[in-house]
Parts: structure tokens; sequence; C-alpha cells
């Protein structure tokens, strides 16, 4: 059958891709569906988003991990590390659709539009975490950009979401074009677009067009991350932005960023670690320094919660400087536990209603603890965690990648880093003094059950967490092996 | 059961306890009630239990017993739990003072009763959990998860500056301990596994030493406290309610001195040596400086806090003397300190919840009508000064033999300590037993009712016990202690600086 052959030799290999294309055939779908029912179909679209997303994560999770698989030409791979970090984007999406549905509903503006651009965003990232050469890598981070400017902008009669989204696509569009010329500057010195092609140009002794190269993507990934001296953006778009939406921006980007910058660092330039490491140095000790001493004098949650990411991405970095594969490791456990940490935080902001009035700041927490023991204890519990105070699962994530600095000769980037985290245990416990130590306010509205399965997991995570660590940090181990 | 043996029995016996406090529901005074008889009643069993252990354990060898080792982050990671001379005995009085915790906080606590007794029962596990790790990870969790119950005590139901002094406390302790987390990473690097049996037989570099020693000294000196990093303990004291102070002075403390001798001095063994002279300027300074301190309080207890960093100088100063009299002087005094400085927060506790001040000049002639107060409080004052015939004495004895041994002119200095605490611990007594019963309101005041009779008087007992008979505490201590120094020798006289060891070696 000599057609079937051509067929094969034509058409690559589609299983790497099937998770991209089950969103991205069903998302289409809900497009079509969503534009002949009209706003009445909101809840379906919901309900299918949801669906897919959890369709492609089991997907996800029954892709081998031990082998590394390319297609499309060697452009898209699927190893151990896209299928954890896949995993985590998947998860951080369909905690947002379940986070957003009772927001949406109560500010009048559900519209299906919204699950379908997370949808959308979901499968940039999912591109950006598979990509193998520079072009994939750009046409995933430009999908899951232009999404997410339209989400920042959801609420489009309120000033500051408007605000939000313009701000965000402005600066965005400028560090993405930071990153395609950095892009462009590394094509023109190896020839070659692909990582490992990267890998094989690339000796000791690159030279400065290499580094002019390297440092305009690093400028556009650490925007992309939130991190220090690209995160200006950050408070403004997570304040003004709906709360749902921080609550993304805070979580699936922010891992499929993390993986999009390991797979650009560790995957194209594994050899000439000492001209990046200096980068990555400066960002992460700049993250965690602004992270944490800005952070204390902010009364908004949702900047509060900026400040803390833009921290917790320092102290992430810090596994990628140490570049060996404990360092990948301690990078993969740090980002399970922050989406853990994060979605539960902002389920519980989220919940801080009464009427249809939401309460973002500090001080409406008050003697949460007396009104709501349950959320104020695992608020609490979230609160101790990003300190890093062990038990709780902050601290394993800390643990690790300070281990690996360690490993790597870092140890002033480790002490910096242990120094900070206690200035930032400073504001994280200020919040469970607010809601212990001071008198109570009114009571807020009963949860909604979105918010309640989204806490509860992300509780279980981080207060358990010690008791079994073995599978998530296995996990983590295959994830980081399979890059080296 | 589960494969799990009776050290984390000790564990997660108190971590049910207050699983089931969680679950009590229902009108406010009866939880409240049930909440202390439960709370009672776990700590009660916890003690039983390590009694049991206790009973299981020998005390003739020197090695690790009991062990239970359980997969946890990593195969050279593990969820090792064990003890042994030094360890054993601070499980007990941990599991010992608890109990008397709860009595105290019986009706002094009277919002949030609830939460009250879950933070305590999950700081007994930390507490315990610190004594028993095997493993520096495991140990550096319990270590500092401790902080986060403490907080909320001292928050929640502590004074008016409650506040001030639960964040001074939080972040100081954190401060010093992030330091040590990455000198465990550093060894782990070096040593492939954080099991401390195995760290114990480790030669670490002796460049490597120092910077290791320094790490966790800023953790151990902090929690100690030393002088200059000691300003958080008067403010967490004065603030916490009454049984805070107890576990902040009898267990908490203790946790710095315990890292002492069971990581910097066997694991680091050269840098011990080399840094003992600054460890001794610094517990004389203590000595000296925190008494004369004392001596100036308006507060009682400010000043027992005062002199409990007087006191934690004398255990500084015995564990680092490296030599047998020094080391076993300081771990009596640990013990000794746990249960008279416990005793005397409690004591304080019984005026402080008739009289709502702690202003010594608020009180006065209180012997007039509590007589058998008076009787407990002289007994735990003496045992404070370090009277013969009191624990306090016996450990502070040795502990000052071991330094005369050392280094003459230390000792010379640290015995001004004992002079100027008989002065303030004297004093205040005075202040508050003696003299006339002018005070209006004093004059209606109850001597100690049937709860705390029972609380105090078994702490009576037991101070005078252990200071006419203080070898089976020794006992214990003495096969960890010999093989610590076979061990440290061993190490010292391989290295470079044999010479400056000799005097040690005798």
């Amino acid at each position: 059958m000599p057609t079937v052959q051509t067929v094969q030799t034509v058409l690559p290999s589609l299983t790497p891709l099937l998770p991209e294309l089950i969103l991205g055939i069903g998302v289409m779908v809900l497009i079509l569906y969503g534009a002949f029912r009209g706003e009445r179909s909101v809840e379906t679209v919901n309900v299918g988003a949801l669906a897919l997303l959890l369709v492609a994560l089991f997907v996800v999770m029954s892709q081998p991990a031990g082998t590394k698989v390319t297609t499309l030409s060697g452009s898209f791979i699927q190893d151990g590390f896209s299928k954890v970090m896949k995993a985590l984007v998947l998860l951080g999406s369909a905690a947002t659709i379940l986070l957003s549905r009772d927001y949406f509903q109560r500010e009048r503006i559900d519209r299906f539009e919204f699950p379908i651009l997370i949808v959308l965003c979901t499968i940039g990232m999912l591109i950006m975490v598979s990509a193998n050469d520079l072009i994939a890598l750009y046409l995933g981070l430009e999908l899951q950009s232009l999404a997410a400017y339209v989400i920042a902008a959801f609420h489009r009669d309120d000033l500051k979401s408007t605000e939000a989204g313009l701000k965000y696509f402005v600066l965005g569009a400028l560090s993405s074009g930071m990153l395609l010329y950095g892009a462009s500057l590394v094509y023109g010195f190896t020839g070659t677009v692909s990582f490992p092609g990267i890998v094989s140009a690339l000796h000791e002794d690159a030279g400065f067009g290499i580094v002019l190269g390297i440092v305009f993507v690093a400028a556009g990934v650490s925007f992309k991350l939130a991190a220090v001296p690209f995160h200006m953006w950050t408070p403004d778009v997570y304040e003004g932005s709906p709360t749902p939406v921080t609550a993304f921006f805070a979580s699936a980007p922010k891992m499929a960023a993390m993986a999009m910058t390991v797979r650009v660092f560790i995957g194209a330039f594994p050899d000439v670690t000492a001209i990046w490491q200096q980068i990555i140095v400066f960002i992460a000790i700049a993250s965690m320094t602004l992270g944490s001493f800005a952070a204390i004098g902010q009364r908004s949650l949702k900047r509060l919660m900026a400040y803390s990411s833009i921290g917790n991405v320092g102290y992430a970095l810090i596994g990628l400087a140490a570049g060996t594969e404990e360092g990948i490791r301690g990078v993969v456990v740090y980002m399970i536990i922050y989406l853990a940490m994060t979605l539960g935080a902002f389920a519980i902001i989220l919940s801080l209603r009464r009427r249809n009035e939401m309460f973002e700041t500090i001080e409406d927490l008050s003697g949460l603890s007396r009104t709501h023991p349950w959320i104020a204890f695992c608020l609490a519990m979230m609160m101790f965690s990003l300190a890093g105070i062990p038990p709780l699962a902050g601290f394993f994530g800390k643990f690790y990648v300070f281990a690996a600095a360690i490993h790597a000769n870092l140890v002033a980037l480790a002490v910096i880093g242990v120094v900070t985290s206690v200035v930032g245990a400073y504001y994280y416990i200020r919040v469970v003094k607010i809601m212990y130590f001071d008198e109570a306010k009114a009571p807020y509205e009963v949860m909604a059950p979105g918010l309640r399965i989204v806490l509860a997991l992300s509780s279980v995570v981080v207060i358990l967490f010690w008791l079994l660590p073995a599978p998530l940090v296995g996990a983590a181990g295959a994830a980081a092996k399979s890059l080296f | 059961m589960f494969g799990l043996g009776l050290l984390s029995g000790l564990l997660i016996v108190p971590l049910c306890g207050a699983a089931f406090i969680l679950t009590l529901s229902g009108d406010e005074k009866a939880v409240a009630k049930n909440a202390r008889w439960a709370a009672l009643a776990t700590t009660v069993v916890t003690f039983l239990l390590s009694l049991v252990a206790w009973n299981r354990y020998d005390a003739t060898s020197a090695s690790f017993q009991l062990v239970e080792s359980h997969a946890w982050l990593a195969e050279t990671i593990r969820f090792k739990l064990g003890v042994d001379g030094f360890s054993m005995p601070l499980v007990l009085l941990t599991t010992f003072l608890m109990p008397f915790c709860i009595g105290a906080s019986w009706h002094s606590i009277e919002t949030r009763v609830k939460e009250y007794f879950i933070a305590f029962l999950v700081l007994e596990t930390t507490m315990i959990g610190v004594f028993q790790a095997l493993d520096l990870v495991l140990f550096y969790l319990f270590f500092e998860a401790g902080l986060i119950p403490m907080f909320l005590i001292i928050g929640i139901w502590g004074g008016k500056r409650r506040i001030y002094a639960s964040f001074k406390f939080f972040l100081y302790t954190l401060l010093g301990s992030v330091l040590m987390l990455l000198a465990i990473m550093a060894m782990y690097w070096q040593a492939g596994t954080t099991d401390i049996p195995t760290l114990l037989q480790t030669r670490f570099p002796v460049g490597m030493q120092w910077w290791l020693w320094l790490a966790f000294f800023a953790s151990f000196a902090v929690k100690m406290p030393m002088w200059p990093v000691h300003t958080w303990l008067p403010d967490a004291h004065v603030e916490a309610p009454t049984a805070g102070s107890v576990i902040l002075a009898g267990i908490l403390l203790k946790m710095g001195g315990y890292g002492f001798i069971r990581i910097s001095l066997p694991m680091l063994p050269d840098a011990s040596h080399t840094f003992a002279p600054l460890v001794f300027a610094l517990s004389v300074i203590a000595i000296i400086f925190t008494s004369l301190t004392a001596l100036m309080q308006t507060d009682i207890k400010k000043l027992i806090a005062y002199s409990s960093v007087a006191h934690m100088g004398f255990v500084t100063l015995g564990l680092f003397t490296l030599n047998e009299q020094g080391i076993q002087g300081a771990l009596f005094l640990m013990i000794s300190h746990g249960i008279v400085s416990g005793a005397l927060f409690l004591g304080v506790g019984v005026v402080y919840d008739r009289m709502h001040t702690r202003e010594i000049a608020a009180y006065g002639g209180l012997v007039k009508r509590m007589p058998l107060y008076a009787v407990a409080m002289m007994v735990f004052t003496m045992a404070n000064v370090g009277l013969p015939g009191t624990s306090g004495f016996v450990g502070e004895f040795l502990a000052m033999m071991g330094a005369f041994k050392a280094n003459p002119t230390v000792a010379f200095f640290s015995v001004f300590g004992i002079i100027l605490s008989a002065g303030y611990a004297l004093w205040l007594y005075a202040r508050v037993i003696y003299g006339r019963l002018e005070k209006p309101n004093l004059q209606g005041i109850l001597d100690l009712d049937n709860r705390e009779k029972l609380i105090l008087a078994p702490l009576v007992a037991l101070t005078i016990y252990y200071g006419v008979h203080p070898a089976p505490i020794l006992d214990v201590f003495a096969p960890s202690t010999e093989a610590l120094m076979t061990s440290m020798k061993a190490a010292l006289s391989n290295t470079q600086t044999a010479a400056a060891a000799l005097p040690l070696a005798r």
C-alpha cells in the first residue's frame, strides 16, 4: 500500500501532541457551541472546558515518562519533564475554572469566552513546555500571552481591569520583542533554532553575539516569570485583573514560564552555563530581595500575592542557577508546592465576600479565626508554608533548591536566599497575626463549592506533604532526569 | 502497628489528642471542659508511654536505642527516631512537664480553650520530635515546627505586648535557624547522608567545620539563648501565658543545649575546641551581665527570665569545657533548670491568677496568707540559687568544676554569677513573700487550692530528691558522655591541633 506509507512519512507522529490536539479540537467545538447558543451556553461551556482540561490531564499522565519522543521535525518534545510540568499547567487551569464560576456569576460578567480563553491559553502553555526549538517556543508563548492579555481585561466595564489588560499587553509585547530579538541573535550566531542544534553549535568560548542573545532571551523569559528587573507589571496587573484571573496568572502561566526557562537554559545552553548562571543568580537575588521587602508595605491581598509570587520565582530560580539535575528537581518540587499554596490562598481570597461586595485588603481578614476557623486555619498554613516553616510543604520546596545551590557551591546565593526568606516570613506571619490576634469582624458568606474543592485539595498537599513526600519528589526527580 | 514503634507513638499520641479535641463541638462551656480533660488525659498517656520507653531503655549503653527508621525524603534522608543518654532524659522531662502545663492552664485560659490545647499538644509533638530525631533534616523539621504553635500561644493568649513579643520570638529564632539549614545541607553533600549516627562517625575537614560550627551556633545560641542574642526571651516570657513560659523555660531553651551536645560537639570537635574560648566569653558575660540585669527588674516573670539566661550561661560554659564534669554538669543543669524554672513560672502563675499583675511592688507579706505557697516558692528559689541539697546545686557545681579544670579564670568570673543569683533570687523572695501584708487587695488572697497543691507538690519533691540523690540522672548521661569524650579525644589528637588539645586529654 504505497499511499499509506507516503501519508505516514508526510504526516508527523501525532501521539505526543495528543493533549494539545484534544484541547484544540475541543475548544473549537466549544466556540461554535457558544457562538450559536449565546449567553445561555455559559454553564455548558464551563463544564466542557473543565472536562477537556481533565481529559488532557489524563492523557498527559498516561504518557510514558522515561522516553523522549520528538515530533514535527524535532521542534516538539515529549519527555518526563514535559509530563510533570504539563500536569501542573492543566491543574492550574482547571482550578481557575473552578475558582471563577461563582465570582463571574456574581459580578454579572459570566461570558462563555472566559473558559474558552483559558483553554486556548493552556494550549499555548503546553506548547511552551514542550517546545524544542525557538520558533515553537515563541509560538506557544504568543498564543498563551494573547489569551492572557484578553482575560486580564475581562471585566471590561471596570477601569482597573482594562488598565491591567492594556498594561500587560504593552509590556508583554515589548518583552516578546526582546525574546524574539535574542532568539534571532542566537540563530544568527549558531545557524540553527533547534535546541539540540544550538547545543552542538556552541562551545565553551562562545562569542559576544551569543552572550547578547542569551541576555535578551533571559530578559524575555524573566518578564514572563515576573522576575526582577522585569516585574513592574505584576503588582498592577494582579491587582487590576478580576481575582480569578489573578489566581490564574499566579498559577498556570508561572508553571509554563518556568518550564520554558528551564527548557531554554538547560536544553539549549547546557555547555555555556558560566554565561547564563550569573544572569540567573542576579535575577534570583533581585527577585527574592524585592519580593520580600516590597511586600511589607502592602495592604491589598492581591498585591501581596503579586510580590509573594515575585519572591517565589526568585527562590525557584536558585535551583536553575545551580544548573544541575538536583537543581532542576528542586525547581520542579518548588513549582508543585507553589501551585498548591497559591491556589489555596486565592481560593480563600475569593471567598471574602459579603452580599455583593468583595474584600481584598489584609485588614479584611481581621479575626477570621473567630468567624471562619477552618478557612483561617488553612490560610494560616498557606502563609506559614509560603514562609518556608517546616513541616509544611513550602519548607521542602526551599529545602531542595537551597540544597542544590549549596552543592553547586553557590553559598552566597543560598545565604541571601534564607535571609530574605526570614524577611518574607514577617509579612506572611503578619497575615496570621491579623487573622488570629485581632478582633473579629462580621462573618463572610459561605464558600462556593468550587472554591472548597480547590482549597481542600491544596490544603491537603500543603499540610500533609511531609508525611508522604516520596511520590511528588520522585516525580520531580524523574522530570529533572529527563533533561540531562 | 503499621510498623511504628514506641517513639513514633510518643509523637502520634499528642497529635491524636489534638485531633480529638478538634472534633469537639457544641456548647462552649462543655467544649472547654472536655478539651481540658482530653488534653490532660493525652499528656498523661504520653507521659506513661514515655515511662514505658524509659523502662525498655538500657541506661548502661551509649548507643541509640528503640531505633526505628521509615522511608521518607530519600534513601539517605529517612524518618529515623531513636534515643540515647542525652535525649532520653529530655524526652522524659518534656512529657513530665506537659501535664503540669495543662493543669496550670485549667482556669486561667478562658477564651478559645479548644484551640489553646490543640496548640499545646502539637507543640508537645514537635518538642519530643526534636529530642528523638536521628536525622538532621527531621531534627530541623521539628526544631522549626515548634515555632508555629508557640507563636500562636504567645500571640493569642499572651499579655499586653503579646504581638510584639510573638513576632520577635518568631523572627529571631527563624533567622538563627535558617543558617543551620544550610549547614545541614552542606553536611549532606559532604557525607552523603543526614543520618545522625553516620554523621557522628564522619570526620569533616577542619576548614569546613568552622563554617558549619558557626552556622549551627547561630541557631543554638539564639535558642539557648546566649548573650547577646537573648533579648527575645524576656519579652516572650513576660507576655506568654503561664504554661507557655513553663514550656519556654523548661523545654524550648534546652533544645539549644541539646543541639550543642548532639551536633556541634561530636560532629565538629575541632571547631568546638577552637571556638570554646568564644563560648566561654559569651557565657561569662551572660552569667554576670544578665544576673545584674535581673537585679534591676520590677516584673517577676522578667526577673526569672533573665535568671534563665544566666543559668543557660552555665550550661554553655559546662558543655564547652569539653571535659566529663563540665558536660555532665551542664546536662544535669538542663534537667534541673527545666524542673525548677518551670516550677517558678508555675508559682508566679499562682499569684498572677489571683492578682492579675506581675509587678513585684504589688506584692509583699504573702507568707501571712499563703504559708504553703511560701514554702514551695522557697524550695524553688533556693534551687534557683543553687543551694546544696537542691537539684540546682549539683549541675552548677559540676559545671564550675569542669570550668575550673578547663580554664580557672573563666571559673573565677562565673562564680560571681552564683553570688549574684543569690542576690536577685532572695531579694525577689523577700519582697514578694516577706514583709508586712499592707496592700489592701492582698488581704483576702487565698492559699493554694487542691489543683495547685497537686501541681506544685511533685515539683518540690523532685527538686529536693534530685538535689540529694542526683545519681539516677547522672548515670543515664554517663555512658553517652564517656563515648562522646572518647570520640572527641580521638578526633582532636588526630588533627594538627594535637598539641593544643593536650590539656583536654587529661
